[in-house]
């Protein structure tokens, strides 16, 4: 029998630590849909998603009732659409409205990959989805879109960075009647992971296979807890042990969940992305597990150090119990999914500038940040480029996905409701960066990507 | 195949005959039974054999919870806790 404590354990996790499986998302390859007409090409694309995952939902809740485990979100995510897009020219709307109809029809909660991949420069159909996004966004429900704009081995494209300013503000305006929710369904990135499960910036990689199951987990509320009732005087070594305990455990039924379900689908299992995401439920949240490190609030002093043991020691507990790690794992810090951030905003102790510090040791970048609605799209793509070149530099993935909130000023708030949660509109800096983002070009790769 | 069947609350008079019960009118066969009382509340963590089960594992989720007599009941596949705390 397992230990009796080792059962009370796990039962208080789920119940009152908040720990869940965030997502199962199947990753569908759609290079086989592409035609030379947009018209056929969308439909196989409904055929192919459609046959693909039909059963995903109906078996994450088989499988949540096995294990008594939640499973929140069952996902879809695809081969990058403007690939798709330049085989069939015209309007890649189109796919986004077929994308949309074929989510709700199997029933997943998003489908990610509206996506062009622009690192380098832009191939035909990416200049075509880039300008779309604002309109399929706006025009659908499910669909999330992510363009990649650097890597460390190719630099940072400014065409893109400047385009993506426009297109975040644009995006933003069309689904103004609609708190801008459509710019939270948008993300751009520095070295984008092809394998990522979480939403809105899952995209099914062109060098993944045809079908496979990742799986995303997460409990900011157990890790806390777990802080919670350690000593007060322990060093933080042994947090950072603790911590690794922690996300050994969560990760061990990741791969468990994901195992079963690969099998019941009949499909290869990918990764498990073992990501801290915090939820707008009270004590699901990463700011709250920094402060019971020991800050009095996050974005203190000492924030950015206490982000760096935590994202460290989630990594190195996750790869110990999984030979499948990938996607994003780490510690996300989302500002309106975290009741935690939310509070440090309004108390005026955490600021973008803090957030863009701690984007360089977590992992991922700045997330659901709510700007003023008069920001200019110079302004966002400076913001856009700041991000992609701690990415690019350092070798991780960064990302932006920030909230123009259109007519309202610093002080007000957006509410998205659901997982998106809702905040303050932050204060930014205005001065404009628009010469250096008008300059367009490429930032040529850094040294490190001569690794050859 | 093993589940175990979980139940904390109140302590009171006839919760393992209920369980018991329920798990028999499943054909899920008692093999392990450890209970205590930490502080006011009742615990008890039973491991069923359910490889012959006469119905699926979420009616017998449904029946007990159905009959909880207020008590928090939880039924989850053995395999969770190996695979959370073993390696």
């Amino acid at each position: 029998m397992p230990n009796f404590n080792d059962i009370i354990e796990t039962i208080t996790m789920i119940q009152e630590e908040n720990l869940d499986i965030r997502t199962i998302t199947m990753g569908i390859s759609l290079l086989d849909c592409c035609d030379e007409d947009v018209d056929r090409s969308c439909e196989k694309v409904y055929k192919k998603i459609y046959n693909c995952a039909n059963n995903l939902v109906k078996t994450g809740n088989d499988i949540q009732q096995k294990y008594g485990i939640p499973i929140i979100n069952k996902r879809v995510s695809v081969t990058p659409i403007a690939m798709l897009a330049g085989a069939s020219g015209g309007d890649p709307v189109k796919y986004a409205l077929t994308l949309d109809r074929v989510a709700k029809d199997v029933g997943v909660n998003f489908i990610g990959g509206y996506s062009a991949l622009v690192h380098k420069g832009f191939s035909p159909g990416d200049e075509e989805l880039l300008k779309s996004i604002p309109k399929a966004l706006s025009a659908t429900e499910y669909v999330c879109a992510s363009v990649n704009i650097g890597s460390t081995k190719s630099g940072i494209n400014m065409d893109g960075v400047r385009t993506m300013g426009k297109v975040i503000r644009e995006t933003a305006e069309l689904t103004a009647d609609r708190q801008c929710i459509g710019a939270a369904k948008l993300v751009v990135f520095c070295n984008a992971p092809e394998d990522n499960p979480f939403m809105a910036g899952a995209f099914h990689g062109p060098g993944e296979p045809n079908c496979v199951i990742n799986v995303g987990v997460s409990g900011p509320g157990v890790v806390r807890a777990a802080l919670a009732k350690a000593d007060k005087d322990l060093d933080l070594t042994q947090i950072a042990d603790i911590i690794k305990k922690t996300a050994f455990k969560i990760t061990r039924m990741g791969q468990l969940v994901g195992s079963e379900a690969s099998h019941r689908l009949g499909v290869p299992f990918g990764i498990v992305d073992l990501s801290l995401a915090p939820t707008p439920a009270v004590g699901d949240s990463v700011a709250h597990i920094l402060e019971e490190i020991g800050l009095e609030s996050c974005g203190a002093f000492g924030t950015t150090a206490a982000l760096a043991l935590l994202n460290d020691a989630v990594k190195k507990g996750g790869v110990m119990a999984s030979s499948n790690v990938g996607g994003l794992s780490g510690a996300f810090i989302p500002v309106t999914e975290d009741e935690g951030m939310v509070a440090a905003v309004r108390s005026g102790n955490l600021t973008v500038e803090k957030l863009e510090a701690m984007t360089a040791v977590c992992s991922v970048g700045l997330d659901m940040i709510v700007i003023p609605g008069d920001t200019s799209s110079e302004v966002i793509a400076g913001i856009i480029a700041d991000e992609a070149a701690i990415g690019m530099v350092n070798s991780k993935t960064t990302a932006v996905r920030i909230i123009p909130a259109i007519g309202k000023k610093e002080g007000e708030e957006l509410e998205f409701g659901g997982l998106l949660g809702g905040g303050p509109v932050m204060k930014i800096n205005q001065s404009s960066p628009a010469g250096m983002i008008s300059r367009g070009g490429r930032i040529p790769a850094p040294l490190q990507s001569l690794k050859n | 195949m093993r589940a175990v069947i979980s139940v904390i609350g109140e302590d009171r008079v006839g919760i393992l005959a209920m369980v018991s019960t329920i798990c028999a009118k499943a054909n899920a066969n008692v093999i392990e039974v450890t209970q205590s009382v930490l502080q006011e509340f009742f615990v008890m963590m039973m491991v069923v054999d359910i490889s012959n089960l006469n119905c699926e594992l979420t009616d017998l989720r449904k029946d007990l919870e159905g009959n909880s007599m207020g008590m928090k009941i939880q039924v989850m596949h053995e395999d969770i806790f190996n695979s959370m705390h073993r390696i």
